[in-house]
């Protein structure tokens, strides 16, 4: 008798493939179907086709992939993890292969195989969603996954994209767009972004060489993709199976090896398990509305806030235009004198928001006729600058203001504006009619507005469909609020229980309303803290669902203009009409003028530093030019300098690489040291400790993205701070330059600075990330790595410690050591001292030139313009004082803060922050590294300090991610409130 | 009323509060905390241990606390919050206590986020009472004294060692629910044993161990079939409690496989170690040193006595810290101990050793020292053990569980294909 067929049915995050195999191993069945939002649904349906076509004879089922796991669980079925079924697939159709990339909807996966040993990764949670990832990057360049591959074949330059996540990545791809960056460059960054997460987070100090094969759907799909890795990885010997996208539900079926059972069976179970999900749903929340006149009642109350229209026929006079040139979408105003809307544009940029002003602007000069005379024209958001100068308009101004402006139209008294946009949210509480806190979201936050939307196309409803689904949901899933890479994946994991669209869309409105609330406005009672007079704005909150579930969780009725995506280019209108001038006319581009107009960019590096900005050069008609991506004043081409302004990131990063053996003379040995972490404060003690036992000092290179994707596959954590992940290059450059040994201390305590604090620790990363380096780098000759455990505040113990390491590679004495710790001790303090007295320099500066300064509070390394991406200079650039938060530390009165204050460096922080709240015209903002769990404390408390002496916070974010808009609104942002103060103008 | 006494702007527990007031407890370790609530009403609180799960103490948790900050801190803010509002007890009658280790983590800071947390919920009347060695806040009201430590140390030992034994017999148990069902009455009867009024109580203690045992021996079991043995290591609070590991142990066991946690107790001596290494290594009073390290032997004379009792009944004990410690060596400095520093690390190295190559490292999601001890040293360990099977997994309160579920099971299939292998 004949064997019986085996089954392997895949259910992956976004598609279901079902192979049936004969005795041969011969493929008699094969399917592959994108499950949309029901995975059971999708399910049956194959289910019945595969009986149609094979009968209903009895086989071995064996399901695979994370969707299938808690299905296959439930109805009794065999599950194979997906790796394993991978890795038999692999094992039986190729015999040598050497290591096995797989990418799939929602998880990306590594297999070494190594003669019998196989070893497989996953990507950690952080990093999830690669497939899921470029569906979404499509929808922003306007095209589907195919066509993404499409344009990348004509690429010709990559831009460096935060690779992290997918959150990350889109925040730095949507301002490219916004600078009219080719697509083609973005779309073959954007698979270079995946390459560099992938090898960075997975093969964690294994090399990728060999025999590859490459599995999943995407790099099946991407020619281009597959180019980006066999380049970066130099792979010469590539497998590609046949079947790519069902291999895994080939592998599935090779292990399938249960009892055979009948398709009807099958089916009747996947029923059943639907059946019994429905009622059992975990992580419920409440419905938005209890019924419909619920409902209608909301409905009726949001409908009274409304703007009047007028025709433009009926108008004669002076008109003022605002145009929103957002992040995903384009929005125009026409105003007139009494403020009445003569004409109003709102479309997705869809990548090109040149391309969309022009063709607003021509469509609303139809509209209007020669009576009507556009007197002053303003641009806001983040293609501010680019609008301003292509079309010529009168003025720019920073979107949170423009905002302000609009809600305060809506309501005089209002408290407290949420914005939520596409990508970004802007939150500002208002006190006595002047802003008196801003708050924007971080880059994790940012997109869940575009989320909802794509998610939305992605299961083939319009948004206002998909919106009006979540108001008749009866139980909403919890999707969690952190950012939308977890949320997507959630989302994934409710579809595989058979949750319902409606719950899912109502689940996303309210984890978009939790992430404002209580990541990015961090409010736990909002009416007590930003009082009842609430607007709420932004193309998202025209989502029924997400207006819902925001007033729920306050528990305020909230106020929602008619016009809540067009806010920005209602005020920019608004202030187009307060700034305009005595001209009579405004001197933007008139209707022929538009109609000639025309643009084109190219794209250049700058050279003049060592950031390298990637500028975009758009060229308008007349050879006037426009240039973006540039962090100062020098990328720009303007000759107005700031050199003179004091910059404290600047003076400390010279005088730190000061620190150098003599060039010119021979010395008894040499020691390499990393230019890394605290490093960057404590190489002035072990240069001249060092100098004075006859050793030179090697440094390793200067930190940049080469050096740091030099080292990137030796990182065993993903979510770990970036200037961890720097080290692990910053080694590889120095074991180049071949000194005697590597010194890399291990440093728990750091100096015991100031009296009143509880402790003196370094922070884990900082203290103990020598022992990472040995464990994962042993590729590399370890002998010569030396990473003793030592602490500066105890002379013997440190002579005790340092004796021990030295005495192997030195000729030295006990003695010579208590001298060299002297020198160093002297050296160090002295460094100090100098960076003190040019923060007080600074200050001084900025008092005389009355000028504003910024304290930049970081950590010592965020003096390595790799880390901090030239946000200095960009600061300095705005002509503002720039000093760190070491220079100022010491002035502050000293005493005890809230929380226990352990740690030296932050310290620091607390302490700064009580002096600047005593400082006019100063004003702090947190520099913040993702991953530093540290800051998740600080942040807090130095927002505390700051707000009780009525001063704004400010934080700023940084990663990997090079691209500054989202820094430059917030900037801005602030300096216009502090215009209050004097000095800015 | 209780009066409110403050020092340095610090609500006090005061003798008064000792008296009206109940003292919340977050559950972190279930074998244990149990223990320790019996232990501490024993000496006259009134305690009582928080067993919520619920869904919405996540909600209150992130409400209170800064979203990035470890999911440890906001459950247990949460946890906290939740109860004082929801269960209609009297806020002004309440006080809660919480563990501070006063290490370079951020762990030592979860107090003062405790207490900011309850100054924005209008809850700033409620005293918060440290559990500390090293003196880092006192209490007029909350007093360690030589019987409720001695209390305390029977409790962890009493946990350690219902934790192996039910670890180690319920995955063979023919009889499903037995083991548990033991476990319930043991834990009944316990409650009594921290009524005694002697100090010491070496023989009393000795003699429920060995009772404990026996009963647990007598459970017939079905031991042919092997299991995978899975060890769980990495944050404290994730690898032991339910509620941060999405029940890890019982999904384990669901899955066949045999779990191997191991004692609470070694991460005591450890800090007290960590605390010892640090006078050694960069200065402090020796008197200190002398004393953390009687304390230490004395523990482990305590519970070499145990280990011996399970050898001998056939159950596997564990190693003695002492041991432990060497592990580490080769692999990470003794020196790496924020976190769970080179405990995790030795762990995870015992476990191999030890039959349980297959191992979950939990860590909250961020968190600082498991980049060093736990992802860090998992290269290295594969070197020297290529037969370890280690998994890291992430723990948030938004993470999807399907996510985690699906890296465990990699994990567990691999761990049986292992076991194929060894027959």
């Amino acid at each position: 008798m004949q064997k019986p067929y085996r089954v392997g049915i895949d259910i992956g995050s976004t598609t279901i493939k079902v192979v049936v195999l004969d005795e041969e191993n011969t493929i008699v069945y094969k399917t592959y179907e994108r499950h949309l939002s029901s995975v059971s649904k999708a399910l049956r349906k194959l289910m019945r086709d595969l009986k149609s076509s094979l009968g209903s004879q009895a086989m071995r089922f064996n399901f695979t992939g994370s969707a299938g796991l808690r299905l296959a669980k439930h109805i009794g079925a065999q599950f194979t993890q997906e790796v394993i079924s991978a890795t038999s697939a692999l094992r039986h159709y190729a015999e040598t292969i050497d290591v096995c990339i797989e990418l799939g909807g929602e998880d990306a996966k590594i297999i070494f195989f190594d003669g019998v040993n196989v070893e497989q990764r996953m990507n950690g949670t952080c990093a999830g969603g690669t497939g899921a990832f470029i569906d979404q990057m499509a929808s922003l360049l306007d095209t589907d996954a195919a066509g993404v591959n499409e344009l990348a074949k004509d690429y010709e330059k990559l831009y460096d994209i935060a690779s992290r996540c997918g959150v990350f990545a889109k925040t730095d791809i949507q301002p490219l767009l916004n600078q009219g960056a080719r697509k083609p460059d973005i779309a073959a960054s954007i698979y270079q972004a995946i390459v560099n997460q992938t090898v960075g987070g997975l093969s964690q100090g294994r090399k990728i060489k060999g025999r590859v094969a490459f599995l999943g759907g995407p790099l099946t799909f991407s020619s281009e993709l597959r180019k980006r890795f066999i380049e970066f990885l130099n792979l010469e010997n590539v497998f590609m199976p046949n079947n790519g996208e069902i291999f895994v539900a080939i592998g599935a079926a090779l292990e399938a090896k249960e009892k055979p059972i009948s398709v009807d069976d099958i089916v009747y179970n996947i029923a059943e398990y639907r059946k019994q999900y429905k009622d059992n749903l975990r992580k419920t929340l409440k419905p938005l509305f209890k019924d419909d006149t619920e409902y209608e009642a909301f409905k009726q109350r949001h409908n009274q806030t409304s703007v009047s229209y007028i025709d433009p026929k009926d108008y004669h006079g002076n008109a003022y235009l605002g145009i929103d040139a957002g992040s995903t979408t384009t929005k125009c105003m026409l105003l007139t004198e009494n403020n009445e809307i003569l004409y109003e544009y709102y479309k997705h940029n869809r990548g090109n928001p040149v391309d969309i002003v022009k063709t607003a602007l021509l469509e609303m000069y139809q509209n209007i006729h020669a009576g009507i005379t556009i007197k002053h024209a303003f641009s806001t958001g983040y293609g501010e600058a680019l609008i301003q100068h292509a079309f010529n308009l009168d003025g720019g101004e920073v979107e949170t203001i423009c905002h302000y402006e609009a809600a305060k139209y809506f309501n005089k008294d209002v408290s407290f504006v949420v914005d939520i946009g596409g990508q970004d949210m802007k939150c500002f509480k208002v006190d006595n009619g002047v802003i008196s806190s801003i708050v924007l979201n971080e880059a994790c936050s940012s997109g869940c507005g575009s989320f909802v939307e794509t998610f939305a196309e992605s299961l083939g409803y319009p948004i206002e469909k998909f919106a009006d689904m979540a108001v008749e949901a009866h139980s909403p899933v919890d999707l969690g609020s952190r950012c939308t890479v977890f949320m997507n994946s959630s989302v994934k994991q409710a579809q595989s229980e058979a949750a319902s669209s409606k719950d899912i869309s109502a689940g996303l409105a309210i984890s978009v309303v939790k992430n404002a609330l209580y990541k990015v406005i961090r409010a736990h009672d909002v009416q007590e803290e930003y009082g009842t007079e609430i607007i709420v704005q932004g193309g998202t909150f025209n989502n029924d669902a997400v207006l819902r579930a925001f007033e729920i969780e306050t528990g305020i009725e909230v106020t929602r203009p008619a016009i809540a995506g067009l806010m920005g280019a209602f005020g920019a209108a608004l202030l187009a009409k307060q700034e305009s001038t005595h001209a009579k006319r405004s001197k933007m581009l008139d209707a022929q003028g538009l109609h000639d107009f025309s643009y084109k960019s190219q794209r250049a590096t700058c050279h003049k530093c060592h950031n390298l900005c990637a500028l975009t050069v758009n060229i308008f008609e007349g050879g006037k030019r426009y240039i973006s991506g540039n962090r100062c004043e020098k990328g720009a081409g303007i000759n107005i300098s700031y050199e003179d302004v004091p910059n404290l990131y600047l003076y400390k990063y010279d005088k730190v690489l000061s620190y150098r053996s003599d060039d010119t003379r021979t010395y008894k040995k040499s020691v390499g040291i990393p230019l890394v972490l605290n490093m960057y404060e404590n190489l002035p003690f072990w240069q001249p400790f060092f100098e004075a036992l006859d050793v030179r000092v090697v440094l390793s290179d200067r930190s940049n993205k080469a050096l740091y994707e030099k080292g990137q596959d030796s990182i065993p954590s993903d979510t770990v701070c970036y200037p961890a992940k720097l080290v692990h290059g910053h080694i590889e450059s120095l074991y180049d330059k071949h000194p005697d040994f590597i010194f890399y201390p291990n440093m728990p305590f750091n100096f015991d600075e100031s009296s009143h604090a509880n402790n003196h620790f370094n922070c884990p990363i900082v203290a103990h990330y020598p022992e990472v380096i040995e464990a994962n780098m042993d590729h590399l000759d370890m002998q010569k790595f030396m990473q003793p455990y030592m602490t500066l505040n105890d002379k013997k113990k440190f002579v005790e410690v340092a004796y021990l390491m030295l005495k192997s590679h030195l000729d030295v004495k006990k003695k010579d050591l208590m001298k060299a710790f002297d020198q160093g001790i002297a050296a160090y303090f002295d460094f100090r001292d100098a960076v003190q007295k040019e923060g007080e320099r600074a200050l001084a500066y900025a008092k005389e030139h009355k000028l504003n300064a910024i304290v930049l509070a970081g950590r010592p390394y965020h003096i390595d313009p790799e880390v901090n991406h030239g946000i200095p200079k960009m600061i300095r650039s705005l002509n503002v004082v720039v000093i760190s938060e070491d220079a100022l530390n010491h002035l502050a009165q000293q005493q005890e803060v809230n929380i226990l204050n352990q740690w030296t460096y932050h310290t620091r922080l607390y302490d700064v922050a009580k002096y600047v709240t005593t400082l006019e015209h100063v004003n702090l903002v947190q520099l913040v590294s993702f991953g530093c769990g540290l800051d998740a404390i600080t942040s807090d408390e130095v927002k505390d300090i700051l707000e009780s002496k009525n001063k704004l916070y400010t934080q700023i974010k940084i990663d990997e991610i090079s691209n500054l808009g989202a820094v430059n609104i917030r900037l801005r942002s602030l300096l216009t409130t502090m215009r209050d103060g004097v000095y800015n103008g | 009323m209780a009066e409110f006494v403050y020092e340095n702007d610090r609500l006090l527990f005061t003798e008064e509060m000792r008296e009206e007031y109940t003292v919340l407890v977050p559950q972190m370790a279930p074998y244990h905390f149990e223990y320790f609530v019996s232990a501490m009403n024993s000496e006259g609180y009134k305690a009582e241990l928080l067993k919520t799960t619920d869904y919405e103490l996540i909600h209150e948790g992130m409400k209170y606390s800064h979203n990035d900050i470890c999911v440890p801190a906001m459950l247990v803010i949460g946890q906290f919050i939740d109860a004082i509002k929801k269960r209609g007890i009297d806020a002004h009658k309440v006080a809660l206590i919480i563990t501070q280790t006063g290490g370079g983590c951020r762990a030592s800071n979860y107090i003062a986020l405790l207490r900011k947390a309850l100054k924005k919920a209008n809850l700033a009347f409620v005293p918060v009472i440290s559990l500390n060695a090293g003196g880092l806040e006192k209490n007029p009201g909350f007093k360690v004294s030589p019987r409720l430590l001695h209390k305390l140390h029977d409790a962890m030992l009493f946990g350690d060692l219902m934790m192996t034994l039910v670890n180690q017999t319920r995955p063979y148990e023919i009889k499903k629910g037995e083991t548990d069902a033991l476990r319930q009455t043991i834990d009944r009867e316990l409650e009594g044993y921290f009524q005694h009024k002697t100090l010491f109580s070496w023989h009393r203690q000795k003699r429920v161990s060995k009772k404990m045992i026996k009963r647990f021996k007598r459970i017939p079991v079905d031991r042919i079939k092997p299991k995978p043995k899975v060890g769980i290591v990495g944050e404290i609070y994730v690898k032991y409690s339910p509620l941060g590991n999405n029940h890890l142990e019982a999904t384990l066991e669901q899955e066949g496989c045999e779990v191997v946690t191991p004692p609470l107790y070694d991460f005591f001596l450890y800090t007290f170690d960590s605390r010892a290494y640090d006078i050694t290594q960069y200065g402090g009073p020796k008197k200190e040193r002398f004393l953390l390290k009687m304390f230490i032997w004395y523990v482990e004379v305590r519970r070499h006595k145990i280990r011996k009792m399970l050898k001998r009944s056939g159950f596997d004990p564990g190693v003695a810290y002492k041991k432990l410690k060497k592990l580490a060596n080769g692999f990470i400095n003794h020196g790496t101990h924020t976190g769970e520093g080179w405990l995790l690390t030795a762990e995870m190295v015992d476990l191999i050793q030890h039959g349980a190559p297959n191992i979950v490292c939990t860590q909250p999601f961020g968190c600082l020292p498991n980049h060093i001890a736990g992802k860090g040293m998992i290269k290295k360990l594969k070197k020297h053990y290529p037969e370890s099977n280690i998994v890291a997994i992430d723990y948030d309160t938004s993470a999807s569980k399907i996510n985690q579920l699906n890296r465990i099971n990699l994990m567990v299939s691999n761990a049986f294909r292992m076991l194929e292998k060894e027959d």
